[in-house]
């Protein structure tokens, strides 16, 4: 538990934290189908201005699907989404970046033939021109990418391309971040080093991020409010600090 | 949190990583003022680079086609105006990952027009003439691309090959107009009085309409490769790229995928265009017989030999298309086939030439080169951060 750390200090001051003020994201009734399949069944979440929401759950619980189809990915067959009070249920997906909604999809779309900085110049696209000292300060914080700038992608570890993805996103300068399985198949000191400096955006620049994860114990150890999903519906919303203590909950559905 | 950066902090001081490898061409110099820079030899910009290229390629021009004979400057002409089209298709398909078997249909469109026009009793100069086949086939490219933008692999290349198909078909239809199947005759324009006075000064050949040609050809080859380069070299090759590798990634970044097939589509139809243009200058004809599927396919395996997204392996593979077939047909000659046996010598050794170049050279030419030379600069990079 390297990670536990990060949490101490934070979880305190959300213990209890029912906003009154809409949410900076309000996912209301999200329904959403594959065909006759039913993957996300009246979800209602919000994840507040600079805070992390952990979005947790088993297999086939409806993590990935609550993202997609947030970010337009997935059409929702019911339901509404809002962002900063503007609805964006069915606003093209090319659109939500410029509405500051950045959406980190599982398995890391790093675009393998492009250099890292291309990368990064992807994410920059739709706003134009962007002054270096942006992509430096997503060097800054990813240093291990930063020596590898010049690099086709394709040659990265699979933290770096972690990295990549999630600094492709921030040069997008989002209010909310949506971050699908970012531990996936990392080393847990890599893990930790994300987590960490998730918190530490979070914490420092106001960033927001609702965090997709089946490493619920990881992802509770840096958010401050978790949702546990299971079968496409909410099972729960707590402070992370609660879920994390209760432990019939965490062996029902959290597996650990 | 320092404490959790600063294991990501001391790899990246770590001696001997930090500069462990150059930059590669794909970025615009000057961004990396740290970065050791060893290839000196071009310049670091871009554009300055392929200016550069360009004038290279100008004079290369100049002496290939003065010191060759005529018979081979009419080639040369004809390598031209499939290495134009060639270079659009491979931006499309090697950048955008589309794939079009309609890419001949869209050379006719440009043929046409410029007969069209040529056809005229005072026929417009012949660059606007050029420009003209340009924009006819840059816009049924644009109608095209808006439905290919909605389409995938098998079934983009169904739709683009019902093009291939029945565009050719209007001209019989429109016979009229278009001249049917016999096709319309093309008055190539004249050369200008200071292209004999050009040549006289160069060379002292003599300043025939066959090698005027050629020099039109050249002119459009090169100047469609150098915007094709530095278009490739841009954001905008940059976004095509991300659009190919990863539709999702991309979309979430911002891109309106469908806006930029079409742009892909497009620009490669106003290629396709300028070929036609070209081509019909060259053969002086423009007949539903000259756009047949078999010219689309040829393009396709000249990208795909050369290497996809390659616009120098466009140019090799083009060249391999123009220049093996009679090269081969003269060896059969001289093995003592007879005319037919020889003839039917060339697409049979084109064929092996093809299946031998995708055992040994699976990525194209190029590709497979670009691979080797990344690869040894790989085990080169490994080779002195260990020794260091």
């Amino acid at each position: 538990m390297t990670d536990a750390r990060t949490h101490g200090s934070t979880a305190v001051t959300t213990t209890g934290g029912t906003a009154t003020a809409p949410a900076l994201l309000e996912i209301e009734g999200l329904t959403s189908s594959y065909g006759p399949v039913r993957a996300l069944d009246g979800v209602s979440l919000s994840a507040e201005a600079g805070r992390i929401t952990a979005v947790l759950g088993a297999n086939g619980a409806g993590k990935t699907t609550l993202l997609r189809t947030v970010s337009g990915l997935v059409r929702c067959s019911a339901g509404r989404v809002t962002l900063g009070g503007e609805d964006i249920t069915s606003a093209p997906v090319e659109a939500m970046v410029g509405k500051g909604m950045a959406h980190v999809p599982e398995g890391r779309g790093v675009i393998a033939e492009l250099t890292v900085d291309e990368n990064l110049r992807v994410g920059s696209l739709f706003r134009g021109k962007v002054g270096r000292e942006e992509f430096d300060r997503v060097y800054d914080l990813f240093p291990r990418i930063a020596e590898r700038r010049d690099q086709p992608a394709h040659v990265l570890s699979g933290g770096e391309r972690q990295m990549l993805v999630i600094g492709r996103a921030l040069i997008a300068k989002p209010r909310i971040l949506l971050l699908d399985e970012p531990s996936l198949g990392l080393a847990p000191r890599i893990v930790a080093q994300i987590f960490g400096l998730l918190r530490h955006l979070v914490d420092t620049e106001g960033l927001s991020v609702l965090l997709v994860e089946q490493n619920a114990r990881s992802a509770l150890s840096v958010a401050d409010v978790g949702v546990v999903l299971n079968l496409g519906r909410v099972v729960v919303t707590d402070s992370a600090r609660t879920l994390m203590g209760d432990e019939d909950l965490r062996h029902a559905y959290l597996g650990f | 949190m320092s404490d959790l950066q600063s294991p990501t902090t001391d790899t990246a001081t770590a001696p001997g990583k930090a500069t462990s490898s150059p930059p590669t061409e794909a970025t615009a110099g000057g961004d990396q003022p740290t970065a050791t820079r060893r290839r000196s030899l071009l310049p670091s910009s871009t554009l300055l680079r392929h200016l550069l290229l360009l004038a290279l390629g100008a004079v290369a021009t100049v002496v290939i086609l003065e010191i060759t004979d005529p018979f081979t400057n009419s080639q040369l002409a004809t390598l031209s105006y499939y290495a134009i089209a060639a270079g659009g298709l491979t931006v499309l398909t090697g950048m955008n990952g589309q794939i079009s078997l309609g890419h001949g249909a869209l050379m006719a469109v440009g043929a046409y027009t410029t007969a069209l026009f040529l056809s005229a009793e005072e026929p417009p100069p012949l660059p606007l003439i050029l420009l003209a086949a340009i924009v006819v086939a840059t816009a049924v490219g644009a109608l095209v691309g808006v439905a290919a933008a909605r389409l995938h692999g098998p079934y983009l290349a169904g739709a683009t090959l019902a093009l291939a198909v029945g565009l050719p078909g209007l001209a019989i239809y429109f016979h009229d107009w278009l001249g049917g199947e016999q096709g319309m005759r093309v008055r190539a324009p004249r050369a200008p009085e200071a292209f004999d006075s050009f040549i006289s000064t160069v060379s002292g050949n003599s300043a025939t309409n066959t090698k005027w040609l050629a020099y039109v050809g050249a002119i459009c080859l090169l100047i469609t490769y150098f915007l094709l380069a530095n278009l490739v070299r841009s954001r905008v090759g940059r976004t095509w790229r991300a659009v190919r590798d990863q539709e999702v990634a991309a979309e979430l970044a911002g891109i309106n995928l469908g806006a930029w097939r079409v742009l892909a589509f497009t620009v490669s139809a106003a290629a396709a265009g300028l070929a036609g243009g070209v081509l019909a200058l060259v053969v002086r004809l423009a007949a539903p017989s000259g756009f047949t599927l078999v010219l689309s396919l040829s393009l396709l395996t000249a990208i795909v030999i050369g290497g996809l997204g390659s616009l120098l392996g466009a140019l090799l593979g083009s060249a391999l298309l123009v220049f093996l077939p009679p090269f081969v047909t003269d060896l059969g000659a001289g093995w003592g086939l007879d005319n037919t046996e020889a003839a039917q010598l060339a697409p049979f050794v084109y064929g092996v030439v093809l299946i031998v170049a995708m055992i040994f050279a699976p990525a194209g030419f190029i590709g497979t080169l670009r691979m080797r030379w990344l690869t040894s600069r790989a085990k080169r990079s490994a080779a002195r951060s260990s020794g260091g």
